[in-house]
């Protein structure tokens, strides 16, 4: 899979679609200029390791919203809509439970911050060092993936699976010999 | 609990007592695995309670502290802790198990099963809340050694109402603003603190009128920022330009219409020192001119610590203890006019 010129001219390509259209394969490979011309959407000039280690960390729970309001916080059962009448949460957990529609509501009642920047406790250390162990190791594998160490990234990948249980499972890094576009 | 003398809040020593009285600093902080205090059963509040007892009496804190558990006091000490500001009366008025730990000098207390189970709380007199962040940041501290704050990397300190999340942090001081009062600008000002995310409130704290011309200000944002930067634009941003204008308008009420000054404040000396009868409310506005007479240096004789010391020894828990007896609204309001009259002699 390699397409190393423009479709268009002799420079090298950068930008490389693959589209897959009622099982056809079709292949567009440009390189900056005839891409912009296009109207080709350029991406985000990611690195493809970049691309690849986020792959494999790819969100958990996060992404799911939870869109009724009389879904019921696991913790201590309190509900969105109960909340909103007495401007009271029940526990700790209603903060993830409700987040998605919590935000917004933190966001204008705090001047738009959605984010601690602040003290944090002593003790938290434990939950301190295992996020900035997480953040280590998505480092370490953006590094193997890098210089395309991928047995040793699939063991950094199995090692962040285990710390943080919401990231994808085996298989996201990729076989070896295939350098080429992602087609995430 | 003796509440023989006021707190140090109350001197009249710290800086910038002009116009800043009183400062304070409360923390929110809850204890991870409990419910919050609104949605926990009895047995979890006396839980928190046992826990929180545990660890106050055990760190260091300890020296000096009293424990007051609230549900055994009677009305008229959660009053009085209440007028020295050291319960809040959410706290005062709750019927389930609750409690405050007092330091000997009033200056820090540790309500139990307020709205979060723990609001730290330092006071200090005048503008002093650089010292006081270091004394809170001290108690957080002993207090988080011995157990686990709920906390989130995102969210910061997680708090029954997100109004409070993040640092958890609320900084405000006691102003006394009768010179906006008098030029009416007053509403001005208040106006002005919504834009700047500030809350004012009533010389009684949420829920309260301004009664005289005191106005509690405190900072709303808690997320966002460091606790410093808080403190930072709170202290060398807003409050200097509250403080500022206050001082304008009492110089051109001293440069333009001392006269209307004077009459105000004599009068007000006048009916404090011969009245029979004296309703609260008319206390405190009067206290409040004779103060700004006081600090205008056109009422010699008379000394701040006086006024301050009136302030308190007026409200009703603290006339009936002065006293000793109940008295019923009549019986207060001689009281209070004796109280004063003799203290103005």
């Amino acid at each position: 899979m390699n397409h190393p010129k423009c479709d268009q001219c002799d420079r090298p390509a950068v930008v490389h679609e693959v589209t897959l259209k009622n099982g056809a394969k079709t292949e567009i490979h440009l390189c900056q200029e005839h891409a912009q011309e296009a109207g080709v959407s350029m991406p985000t000039h990611q690195p493809i390791n970049t691309l690849l280690t986020q792959f494999v960390i790819s969100h958990s729970s996060r992404t799911k919203v939870k869109s009724k309001s009389s879904k019921a916080c696991s913790g201590c059962g309190m509900t969105f809509a109960r909340f909103r009448q007495t401007g009271a949460l029940g526990c700790p957990d209603c903060y993830d439970a409700f987040e998605a529609h919590l935000t917004p509501l933190i966001e204008r009642a705090q001047n738009g911050a959605t984010q601690h920047r602040g003290k944090t406790p002593n003790r938290a250390g434990a939950s301190v060092d295992r996020q900035l162990l997480i953040t280590q190791l998505v480092k370490e594998l953006d590094q193997a993936v890098g210089a395309e160490q991928y047995e040793r990234a699939a063991q950094l990948r199995d090692r962040l699976h285990e710390l943080n249980p919401g990231v994808a499972g085996p298989n996201p890094v990729p076989e070896q010999g295939q350098g080429g576009p992602s087609n995430s | 609990m003796k509440f023989s003398t006021p707190g140090p809040w109350l001197s009249d020593d710290g800086p910038e007592t002009d116009v800043v009285m009183s400062c304070r600093i409360r923390l929110a902080r809850n204890i991870a695995g409990f419910p919050f205090v609104g949605r926990a059963n009895d047995a979890q509040r006396r839980e928190i309670l046992k826990v929180a007892q545990q660890v106050v009496l055990s760190t260091p804190l300890a020296d000096g502290m009293f424990w007051v558990d609230l549900s055994q006091s009677s009305t008229r000490d959660r009053q009085l802790l209440m007028e020295r500001h050291l319960i809040s009366r959410h706290l005062a008025e709750a019927d389930f198990p609750r409690a405050v730990a007092v330091s000997g000098d009033e200056t820090l207390s540790i309500m139990v099963n307020e709205e979060d189970h723990l609001r730290l709380q330092v006071l200090g007199p005048g503008l002093d809340l650089d010292r006081l962040m270091v004394r809170i940041n001290e108690v957080d501290d002993a207090i988080e050694s011995k157990l686990d704050f709920a906390f989130s990397q995102r969210w910061g300190y997680l708090t029954a109402c997100p109004t409070n999340v993040g640092a958890g942090i609320r900084l405000s001081v006691m102003m006394h603003l009768p010179g906006l009062k008098l030029t009416g600008e007053i509403d001005r000002v208040r106006r002005a603190a919504k834009d700047l995310h500030l809350a004012v409130r009533g010389y009684y704290g949420e829920g309260s009128e301004s009664a005289g011309d005191f106005y509690q200000v405190s900072n709303q944002i808690t997320l966002g920022c460091s606790e410093q930067d808080l403190l930072a634009e709170f202290r060398d941003r807003i409050l200097p330009e509250i403080i500022k204008y206050e001082q304008h308008a009492r110089q051109m009420l001293v440069e333009r219409n001392s006269t209307l000054l004077d009459d105000r404040i004599h009068r007000a000396v006048g009916i404090l020192r011969t009245a029979r009868l004296l309703g609260a409310e008319e206390a405190m506005k009067l206290l409040s001119r004779v103060r700004l007479g006081v600090r205008l240096r056109r009422l010699p004789g008379i000394e701040l610590r006086t006024i301050n010391h009136l302030l308190l020894q007026i409200q009703t828990a603290h006339l009936q203890k002065a006293v000793g007896a109940s008295l019923n609204p009549d019986q207060r309001r001689e009281a209070r006019a004796t109280l004063v009259r003799e203290a103005l002699a």
